[in-house]
């Protein structure tokens, strides 16, 4: 790998295993041994499988629902509805967006998969015949699919369980200054403008979603294993939902077979799993199917997009407008800060330095799953990135400028940081032409660009795009940042033991991000503990810290920030046991990884293990004895991590087939805690980001069924499809971050389709083809060269 | 019907319904849970085991076809304790995140490696393109078996 | 996710297997590999109240290149035909087509006989015989007989073979010194089915003119489709450029895709018109070459 950056200077030797080693992970031991705890791993006594009923329509009236064939199969031990549970008041629970969401359907379903009941049985093969036996009675309604259709004066009322809702509009909201910005257009030399639409996708981690609910009826407690990515706050929506009393409700996230955000929402099957064990007495297991999982679970993106720039001549960026009409789907579900209806997405402003913008947002509701955020988006700034990228290359063209020659004019320049952006964003730090120029060197730009030319001679089409995104992560300070009303702060519980090691307990989830490998260099870096001797732990609600959860790549963030701050109290505290143990004043201490020494004394040195027996031993008059502590991180602000992706592609004439040459991707995230996980977090973005760019979505037909409900219809590409990535890195740490980290899961989702689909573009420029949505398959390119000749 | 396999080399018998599927016959009724389930349309691989030392998708083969045969699964790598080169070297490349695919991959990997003890990297993404991963993009994968090939032709020389 | 109940036979003589077919032909569905048909079964697209398990019956798992013919028995996995020296010598076309099937897993276990027997319209291999020319061997209680391909196939998912036989064999055509084939599939994925395939098989005479012609097409018509018309016009002319072009105007308007999610039918026409030019010239170069 390749970086301009000062290597970081390692603090800590390969043995202590600090920040900046490529720490080979801790959590490998069990899965390469097929040994990892998945929930349909979990087996208790006497477990039930529950199967759903889901409707087949995508909109209809509900007449009525037969389930006495299915009850009375052997093997069959309840059948549960909507008006089953409605006496439990479960019927509807809310979602993490303030609405509410049908659990068991009970007047109507709302799109094509939706829960209607379930089946408990014996086993799961018996679970199934008997859902299928199921037997329900519809009035077919127009079925809604397109946001604009679903806006139109005659459309008819999705919601219309929700009192007061007269139209399908699910939301309105608005950031920017509008009269700056008409102002800003009104002076300029040109207006490029871009209609685009981000496709609804789906995570589709490998492991689908699912729970075993285990409600003891005895004690009283209700342990519940389930694939959450932010258990603490499930727990705490279970508890509001379902009536449990919180502190009888443990929710363990066992190993996670990925998440990217499909694992985040709360699931009708989940609450039917846990309000069936709860009547029945006996631990209920629901795994869903993948058919389930593509057709019913949070998706990712759906958005059509309008955006314009307004230039000068010679290429300075003066303003920005976008105007954006979002799908969500048949109930407003995402998971995502409530003061931010659109999330993120008003960073879509991007790299850019420019005085303003505008940006309006609507959200409608259509007859399709739930759903929006997820996917690795951050809160949408996938969507917003890909615009403003794109947007900035077509601009380019429009200008006759090269497009790295135009990103590099309008860069927010390095000495601007902390920049305050046109709809509110403080970006913390960036250096974007640093990574900027090392991605040009690195994919060999001007060559490029020579070959381009020739190949159009031998009638070759060649392309290169660029991306240069600024991500947003690490949600974020409370006051701006909830979910749910629940502050979106972060926490780290560290204890060191009698013998020097130590258990580090998390309130965020990883899903194989390699927190068990990484924050524990964390504490290796500020106490000089071996990472080895730390066990890292998540994910038990009964005995981790109340956290917010992994997603939006807040955990390096949030929890590694309040894992540094809590080590360093625990070093403080140290000091004044090491001043007892030395008897000599904290203030001629010194401290050097591992050992506090006496200034001027160093055979006058205690390491932290001598501190850490003495804690429980010898701990010093007015010092309470143990070291341990937990401490809640509220960020100051987020962290922007940015990069330049360049992609080069070939473009086959005949056929529109692409195939990618070479893909260069320089990430920035601050200082790397792990440079070996930080680069495979990049490689599987950058294999996301190609695939949305090249072939996987969802879609649907007019009568609203789901056309990507299993991996047949859902394209993820294959080994043999994925290019091979070539990374480089630079490094400009975060101001105020404690250890100068940023995010880093998702920039890579984030930033590379815009450059893959920009490379395309790029080849296809010159004949005439100037915009193809996502996914750009073979046959687009095609219909874009045809409609160009005519 | 009754079933006997030998499985990581050990005989184990069971009376199963015609339509279990293999999958479940290796993770239910026998406990091995390392292989795993992930679609419906026999799309995503990540439930390869070998069946005869030939990977095939068990999600897509009934237990009692595979009566008096010989599988595989993960946890039959690690022979007399030892990893076996694939696994170590899945470690050492950071060739797996979540772990879900990881099991099949290592088997292919394992299976390639008997035919092909030097593949090239386009004969590794060929071998493994039958199988997804969401988390790591392939790249330490392929990384991964290249290590082990290089890791069992130092065993062969040694 | 799960098939429905079923009875489950499996003989391990081949006359076990045809006395099951005479008795319950109708109500049993054969399992070779079953990378098909297990697939329907698990969405109860397919609820066959029993399967014959053919796996255990000896005899049915070779590829012989023997009596002018090259012989694929009913067991030959579509692995084995990637890996065959034999084929890769005798047959270019199966040989360019056998890694284009599916995914590695799958061929593992997936026979081509199976797909023959299943004549999906977007499979490849009935595309690769027709192109290349084969016949079946059927085999029953009353006997065998053997079916030239193009009497074997009827509709798509459609064939002669009746509810009391069994395929036991598919005999394709060699390629002489002076032939070649070649297979162009279209594929999003590894593992998806064809947007567009095109298989084309030629035998040139000792002047080099054309002897023998075939074109056939995946997933572009109702079922796998022999373009006669552009046969016709390539045997007993001079191979070029020109009149692959010509063969490729042909193609392109008998065939009659579907607009669907993998492009519209405009597209594909224009595929099938590409791919036809290239793999006609690849197959002439093979031809023209001596060997692959």
């Amino acid at each position: 790998m390749t970086t301009t950056a000062e290597p970081h200077s390692l603090l800590t030797t390969p043995e202590v295993s600090g920040l900046g080693h490529s720490r080979k992970r801790v959590e490998d031991a069990r899965f390469i041994e097929g040994r990892g705890n998945y929930v349909d791993d979990i087996v208790l006594p006497g477990m039930l499988y529950m199967a759903i009923h889901r409707s087949p329509l995508a909109h209809a009236r509900i007449l009525s629902i037969d389930t006495s064939e299915a009850a009375a199969m052997e093997g069959v031990i309840a059948v549960v509805t909507g008006e089953l549970l409605a006496g439990y008041n479960l019927a509807w629970m809310p979602t993490l967006s303030g609405d509410t969401q049908a659990v068991l359907a009970t007047d109507k379903v709302r799109f094509q998969g939706q829960e209607i009941a379930a089946v408990i049985a014996t086993d799961r093969y018996i679970a199934q015949d008997a859902a299928d036996k199921i037997l329900v009675e519809y009035e077919e309604l127009e079925p809604i699919v397109t946001p604009q259709r679903s806006l139109e004066q005659d459309a008819p009322l999705i919601r219309d369980d929700k009192e007061g809702q007269t139209n399908n509009q699910c939301y309105t909201w608005e950031s920017g200054d509008k009269e700056g910005t008409d102002a800003a257009f009104a002076g300029a030399d040109k207006i490029v403008s871009l209609d685009t639409f981000y496709p609804r996708s789906h995570p589709a981690p490998l492991e689908t979603c699912g729970i075993v609910a285990d409600v003891n009826s005895a004690t009283g407690q209700a342990t519940l294993y389930m694939t959450s990515q932010a258990p603490h706050a499930h727990r705490t929506v279970f508890a509001l939902v379902a009536g449990l009393p919180e502190q009888n409700i443990r929710i363990v996230s066992p190993d996670i077979g990925g998440g990217f955000g499909n694992k985040v929402p709360v699931y009708p099957g989940y609450v039917v799993a846990t309000a069936a064990s709860l009547v029945i007495g006996k631990p209920v297991k629901w795994v869903e199917t993948r058919t389930e999982n593509l057709i019913s679970t949070g998706f990712g993106r759906d958005y059509h997009m309008h955006g314009e720039l307004a230039v000068t001549r010679d290429g300075k960026i003066l303003g920005l407008r976008v105007d954006m009409l979002s799908d969500q789907g048949a109930f407003f579900s995402d998971a995502q800060p409530t003061k931010f209806r659109a999330g993120l997405f008003h960073i879509v402003t991007g790299s850019y330095d420019y005085p303003v913008a505008h940006v309006t947002t609507r959200g409608a509701y259509t007859n399709k799953a739930p759903g929006g955020v997820a996917y690795r988006c951050s809160f949408r700034v996938t969507e917003a990135s890909y615009m403003i990228e794109r947007l900035v290359q077509n601009a380019a063209y429009e200008l006759g400028m090269d497009p790295a020659e135009f990103r590099m004019k309008n860069f927010i320049k390095k000495d601007q940081f902390p920049y305050l952006s046109p709809t509110g964003f403080v970006y913390d730090s960036g250096d974007y032409e640093g990574a900027m120029k090392l991605a040009l060197e690195m994919v060999g730009y001007d060559e490029i660009q020579k070959e381009k030319e020739q190949a159009r001679g031998e009638g070759r089409l060649v392309g290169i795009g660029l991306a240069s995104f600024t991500e947003v992560v690490g949600a974020g300070h409370g006051d701006d940042y909830d979910i749910l009303g629940l502050r979106m702060f972060d926490s780290a519980e560290l204890r060191v033991h009698p013998t020097g090691k130590a258990i580090l307990k998390l309130g965020v989830r990883s899903q194989g991000q390699g927190h068990e490998t990484t924050f524990a260099q964390i504490v290796a870096e500020e106490l000089g503990i071996p990472a080895s001797d730390i066990k890292v732990v998540e994910g038990d609600t009964d005995n981790t810290p109340y956290g917010l959860g992994t997603y939006a790549s807040r955990s390096t963030p949030v929890a590694g920030a309040a894992t540094a701050v809590i080590a360093r109290k625990l070093r403080d505290k140290a000091k004044k046991i090491a001043a007892h143990l030395l008897e000599a004043s904290e203030d001629d201490l010194e401290w050097e990884v591992g050992k506090f020494s006496v200034k001027g004394d160093p055979e006058s040195s205690v390491t932290i293990q001598d501190v850490a027996f003495a804690a429980y031993t010898d701990v010093g008059e007015g010092i309470e004895p143990g070291l341990e502590g937990v401490h809640y991180y509220d960020p100051p602000n987020m962290t922007y991590p940015f990069g330049t992706y360049a992609v080069v592609v070939d473009v086959d004439p005949g056929t529109g087939q692409w195939k990618v040459r070479r893909m260069v991707a320089v990430d920035d995230c601050g200082v790397r805690i792990n440079p070996m996980v930080v680069e495979g977090q990049i490689h599987g973005g950058l294999t996301e980001g190609f695939a949305m760019s090249s072939m996987q979505h969802i879609t649907f037909d007019e009568q609203g069924n789901c056309i990507g409900s299993n991996f047949l219809d859902y394209l993820i590409p294959t080994a043999w499809e994925t290019p091979r990535f070539e990374l480089g890195a630079t490094v400009t740490p975060s101001p105020h971050h404690p250890i100068g980290a940023k995010g880093v899961g998702e920039s890579a989702t984030v930033g590379s389709p815009a450059a893959f689909v920009n490379a395309v573009i790029d080849a296809l420029w010159p004949l005439g083809v100037h915009n193809i949505d996502m996914p750009v398959s073979a046959d687009r390119v095609w219909a874009a060269m045809e409609e160009a000749k005519s | 019907m009754n079933v006997t396999v030998n499985i990581n080399g050990a005989e184990r018998t069971a009376d199963v319904e015609p339509r279990l599927l293999l999958t479940d016959f290796i993770r239910g009724t026998l406990g091995l849970t390392g292989t795993h389930m992930g679609c419906d349309t026999t799309s995503c691989g990540v439930c390869t085991v070998l069946l005869d030392g030939v990977p095939v998708k068990s999600c897509t083969v009934f237990a009692v076809q595979a009566n008096g045969r010989s599988i595989t699964t993960v946890e039959g790598l690690k022979q007399n304790g030892q990893l076996s080169p694939i696994q170590q070297a899945f470690h050492q490349e950071h060739g797996l995140q979540c772990g879900f695919c990881t099991p099949a991959m290592m088997l292919v990997g394992t299976a390639l490696l008997e035919e092909n003890p030097n593949p090239s990297e386009d004969e590794i993404r060929w071998a493994i393109s039958g199988n997804l991963c969401r988390c790591t993009g392939y790249m330490n994968i392929v990384k991964s078996i290249q290590a082990a090939a290089a890791m069992k032709s130092e065993e062969v020389s040694a | 996710m799960y098939p429905s109940k079923f009875d489950y036979l499996a003989p391990t003589t081949i006359d076990e297997a045809l006395g099951v077919l005479a008795e319950k032909g109708p109500e049993i569905k054969i399992l070779a590999g079953g990378q098909s048909l297990v697939p329907m079964m698990k969405l109860r697209l397919a609820n066959p109240p029993a399967l014959l398990d053919i796996n255990r019956l000896p005899g049915l798992d070779s590829i012989e290149d023997s009596n002018g013919h090259l012989s694929i028995g009913a067991l030959v996995r579509h692995n084995h035909v990637v890996k065959s020296d034999a084929v890769k010598d005798a047959n270019h076309t199966v040989a360019t087509a056998a890694p284009w099937v599916s995914d590695p897993i799958v061929r593992n276990l997936g026979t081509v006989c199976g797909s023959l027997a299943h004549h999906d319209p977007e499979g490849d291999w009935a595309s690769v015989m027709l192109a290349t020319g084969a016949d079946v061997v059927l085999r029953s209680r009353q006997g065998e007989r053997v079916l030239p391909i193009t009497d074997f196939f009827v509709d798509m998912f459609q064939t002669m073979c009746r509810p009391d036989e069994l395929v036991t064999e598919v005999r394709v055509n060699k390629h002489t010194a002076r032939g070649g084939g070649d297979y162009q599939k279209l594929e999003r994925k590894v593992g998806d089915y064809a947007t567009v395939g095109v298989a084309t098989s030629l035998e040139l005479a000792d002047d080099g003119s054309i002897a023998h012609a075939g074109i056939a097409l995946t997933s572009v018509y109702a079922h796998n489709l022999k373009v006669t018309e552009a046969e016709d016009l390539l045997r007993g002319s001079q191979p070029g450029t020109e009149l692959f072009k010509e063969a490729a105007v042909i193609a392109s308007a008998a065939c009659d895709p579907a607009d669907d999610h993998r492009g519209s039918a405009a597209y594909k026409r224009h595929v099938v018109g590409v791919f036809t030019e290239r793999g006609l010239a690849r197959s002439l170069e093979i031809a023209q070459g001596g060997q692959s």
